[in-house]
């Protein structure tokens, strides 16, 4: 107990001593604002510290007890293979975005594109582009003291940038490949931020994935700002090792007839923890958050769903769904804001969760918080099991049983995946979720979305017999 | 319609005044302000009570004194000064009661106005009531029918002098004194009470029933309920509570425990009417109450009614463990909240046997500037299996400055069990209105109905006496409240 209790405070101090030679060092390379947010979070993180169980949204996560000591704050990068990068979706046209532990590993690491769109590094658009950079920069909101968004502010050194300028649609979508490389135990802070100028339109495809099977604390934060009438899709795609710590925090500002739709599909992970936090500050905003989260062994996942509706007339629809095997453990926490006069607000909320083992475990509090009074709000959230009665029925048709169980988490899953709007990436993924399904998705370490496996996974079932 | 616009009923039905609000001049008898060992040794002396009672007070106000107050509801609680609260106040006796003759005719008065029969020759009420006035049990009526079956219902006080071994064994064993700050605090300074026993198979006959009153100025109320069903017992019992209208506010933190023993079923219902503060949020009662069930034996069922309407600031979870297999847990309750009253109530349900059921039916319902919160739990322990929990919590806002919030909070620890929660949040629909008014019922008659009809779920499940009470208390705290 000793011993958990202290590993934070080890941390904490490791990483106050390194924030501070970080400050000295980097004083002539930062913006103004940068320096000035660095030293802010650095004293809030002094005083603050990492969060602890006590705070009410960190009181089932089990993040806190499983930090190492052993976390590396190197800067070196270490070297890397461009093959690894071969996590590229099968036919898939997209602009990509490489990185390697938590740096941009492109040769040009800041590109402006035909129409515009300026993609690359976060560091190099701050020196290259510090007006732009520094406009939105630290402009989205969080509500919440975290540690772990401190950690980010004062020592991020990198993450990837996309700008959309006003008026343009990215033709194709933007895939990012982050890799880790966990030989080293690294602690990696990766910083973003997506900038999209009004009627703007934009995909992402976010992919995580790690290469070995050592620990690491990931503390990625993403910062969103999505201009009038501009619409963002994002895709991320989880799939760390067990022994990984990966907190994704994301934070939104969405303004005027903007929509944001986000599916977060964790495949694998030691513990994830996904923030969303998003503030709707203008009329008529729209945003789609879906999960997905399929997790087994001792895997612990986190969802944080946070959504403002400041404004009146916006639409808000979040939906996760989790199957649990073995020991795994899920939270779910949505919270929707409905502030004074934000009327005509349409909110809806649901977490479904289906436990496979009587080892595994779900928590889920869906909240609502509401001021206004000409509102339709729901939330749902149910736990359960495979139906019975559908497995029967299949099984009396010759289905397997595990066939029969495979459809049925499928089925359930699918009702997420369904939602991607492109139709390859949907493919990809139901794929994938069929694979990690049956168990396959975990068992290969290196290319871990089997992207170079043409043939598709089906369901082994006779027709004949039905 | 038009002619009446919204701000004006509102105005209106804040205006009503509230029906219990009245002081009775009674001679009560005081101790001095403040919380000490010395306080929690004079009530204990004033009561009679023996040394392991004293103990058991000192033990809780110790533990009290390394609390602080919980600060995490979605409440705004306004400084309370402990210090500044008398602890003990009780109508005057001059001597032990005898008949009903000698009881203070003010005193009956009192009870009378409020509805309240203590009069034994009222038979056709069918209610065994308990009154509490203040700090003390005032009349216990029905005895001798009850006495026949053996049932023991009477005033704590009372309790502890005639079964000490009951209460003893029974105290503090569902919500111990360190079980939270206002637990601790109505540990060491409980005035009094209700004690009620129903032995093995014994289904109680008449509906057993306490009235609790706050009347003098400065005081807290602190009692304590306690409920056994043995193996294979029946009770249904109500509580009603009213206050004074004053300006300041006024404590009440109270326990309620019940234990169910193997195949017993104790249903629990309150009309919670406490003086809610005038319509700017002055004054009103601070209801933080502790209440909790343990469904202790196989079989067995707790049933919790509740109607909130009144209190300036309510933070009350009816609870229950469902400690025995194949037991039964339910919450039904509708909260009203208007002008500046704050609520933040709901329910926990502990699964620990297996098999074992619960219900939450939560119904909120928030105007003026009012906010209303459900905060429940259900929790299935790993060994829980085959459990079954449907949880439903609605809210309906009626003005554009109240809030209400849900706080579901759902754990399950197996892979047999099956977890339900849905909540909504809305207004009254235009449609349902309009269909209404169509039909020639005015606005306000329309909001009452359908109001009436979103509570019915909840309204249903009250015994009779207290239903038509409740019915009218929803249309006293609603009508008008046009949203």
């Amino acid at each position: 107990m000793d011993n958990t209790d202290n590993i934070p405070e080890t941390l904490k101090r490791r990483i106050l001593d390194y924030g501070d030679e970080l400050l000295k060092r980097k004083a002539g390379e930062d913006t103004a604002k940068v320096t000035t947010l660095r030293n802010e979070a650095l004293e809030h993180f002094s005083q603050n510290g990492f969060p602890t169980r006590k705070m009410e949204r960190w009181r089932n996560s089990k993040i806190i007890d499983n930090l190492s000591e052993s976390y590396q704050l190197y800067e070196e990068q270490p070297s890397h293979d461009r093959k690894d990068f071969c996590c590229v979706i099968q036919d898939f046209d997209t602009e990509v975005i490489t990185m390697y532990n938590g740096r941009l590993a492109d040769d040009n690491i800041l590109r402006t594109l035909d129409n515009g769109i300026i993609i690359g590094s976060s560091r190099a658009a701050m020196i290259q582009h510090p007006d732009l950079f520094d406009k939105y920069f630290g402009s989205c909101r969080t509500d919440e003291d975290n540690g772990f968004y401190d950690i980010n502010t004062a020592l991020w050194q990198d993450g990837f940038f996309i700008f959309v300028p006003a008026n343009v649609t990215a033709e194709k979508p933007v895939q990012i490949i982050k890799l880790i490389d966990n030989v080293n135990n690294p602690l990696i802070q990766t910083r973003n931020l997506i900038i999209l100028e009004e009627n703007s339109n934009l995909c992402i495809v976010d992919c995580d994935d790690t290469m070995s099977n050592n620990a690491s604390l990931v503390n990625s934060f993403t910062e969103t700002v999505i201009g009038e009438n501009a619409h963002l899709e994002t895709y991320k795609l989880q799939n760390l090792n067990n022994e990984t710590v990966f907190i994704n925090s994301n934070t939104t500002k969405q303004l005027k007839d903007s929509s944001l739709m986000s599916c977060i599909i964790s495949f694998n992970g030691g513990m994830i923890r996904n923030n969303v936090h998003v503030d709707l500050d203008g009329q008529g905003a729209d945003t789609q958050v879906y999960g997905l989260y399929l997790m087994d062994k001792k895997q612990h996942i986190d969802n944080q769903i946070r959504v403002n509706h400041n404004v009146s007339d916006c639409n808000s629809n979040e939906r996760f769904k989790g199957i649990l095997d073995d020991e795994a453990t899920a939270v779910f926490n949505g919270h929707v804001y409905v502030a004074p006069d934000a009327q005509h607000t349409n909110a809806y909320q649901n977490n479904s969760n289906i436990i496979l083992t009587s080892s595994a475990k779900v928590n889920t509090m869906p909240f609502l918080e509401i001021y206004a009074d000409d509102v339709k709000c729901s939330h749902g959230s149910t736990i359960g099991q495979l139906d019975e009665e559908a497995m029967f029925y299949m099984r009396q048709r010759g289905i397997s049983k595990a066939n029969a169980r495979m459809l049925l988490m499928y089925a359930f899953a699918a009702e997420i995946s369904n939602n991607i709007k492109i139709d390859k990436l949907q493919e990809r993924i139901d794929d994938m979720i069929k694979r990690r399904l049956k168990g396959e998705l975990s068992s290969c370490d290196t290319c871990v979305f089997h992207c170079n496996t043409p043939k598709e996974y089906n369901f082994e079932i006779d027709l004949s017999k039905i | 319609m038009d002619s009446n616009p919204k701000g004006n009923i509102i105005e209106e039905v804040t205006n009503k005044d509230y029906e219990f609000g009245f002081v009775t001049d009674i001679e009560t008898e005081f101790i001095p302000k403040g919380l000490n060992e010395d306080i929690v040794r004079l009530i204990s002396k004033k009561k009679g009570e023996p040394e392991w009672l004293l103990e058991f007070r000192l033990k809780a106000y110790r533990h009290w004194l390394t609390l602080k107050q919980p600060d995490w509801a979605h409440l705004d609680i306004p400084h309370i000064d402990y210090q500044d609260i008398i602890y003990y106040a009780a109508p005057k006796k001059r001597k032990e009661l005898q008949s009903l003759d000698e009881v203070d005719p003010e005193l009956l008065d009192t009870f009378n106005k409020l509805g309240i029969s203590l009069d034994e020759q009222k038979r056709l009420s069918g209610v065994a009531v308990d009154a509490v006035m203040d700090s003390t049990s005032v009349k216990t009526t029905f005895q001798d029918t009850l006495t026949k079956y053996g049932i023991i219902f009477m005033s704590f006080n009372e309790a502890v002098k005639q079964h000490p071994e009951l209460v003893k064994k029974y105290l503090g064993t569902v919500v111990p004194h360190t079980d939270n700050f206002f637990a601790a605090l109505n540990s060491a300074v409980f005035s009094d009470g209700s004690f009620c026993y129903i032995p093995k198979g014994v289904r109680c006959p008449i509906e057993l029933s306490t009235y609790f009153r706050i009347n003098a100025a400065n005081t807290g109320q602190f009692e304590r309920t306690l409920i056994v069903a043995d193996e294979g017992a029946y009770v249904s019992y109500m509580e009603g509570c009213t206050a004074p209208q004053r300006d300041e506010n006024q404590l009440h933190a109270a326990i309620v425990e019940i234990i169910a023993e193997t195949d017993a079923e104790v249903k629990y219902s309150t009309v919670q009417n406490w003086y809610p503060g005038d319509k700017d949020g002055k004054g009103g009662i601070f209801n933080f109450v502790t209440k909790r069930g343990i469904c202790r034996g196989d079989r067995s069922k707790i049933s919790w009614t509740q109607v909130e309407t009144g209190s300036a600031i309510t933070w009350k979870y009816p609870s229950c463990i469902l400690k025995g297999d194949n037991s039964i847990g339910e919450f039904y309750s509708v909260a009203v909240t208007n002008n500046h009253q704050q609520a933040d109530t709901g329910t926990k349900m502990i699964h620990i046997g297996k098999n074992s059921r619960s219900t939450i039916i939560s119904k909120g319902i928030s105007a003026g500037y009012s906010q209303n919160s459900y905060r429940g739990l259900v929790r299935i322990a790993p060994d829980a299996t085959n459990c079954r929990n449907f949880s439903q919590c609605d809210s309906l806002l009626l003005g554009d400055k109240c809030g209400a919030h849900t706080f579901p909070y759902v754990q399950c620890g197996n892979d047999s069990s099956i977890l339900e929660h849905e909540a909504t949040t809305s207004k009254i629909s235009e449609d349902q209105l309009f269909y209404c008014n169509q039909r020639g019922i005015g606005r306000e008659k329309a909001i009452g109905l359908i109001v009436n009809g979103y509570a019915k779920d909840v309204l249903n499940k009250l015994p009779m006496e207290f239903a038509v009470e409740a019915q009218k208390l929803l249309s006293i705290t609603l009508e008008g409240s046009v949203g």
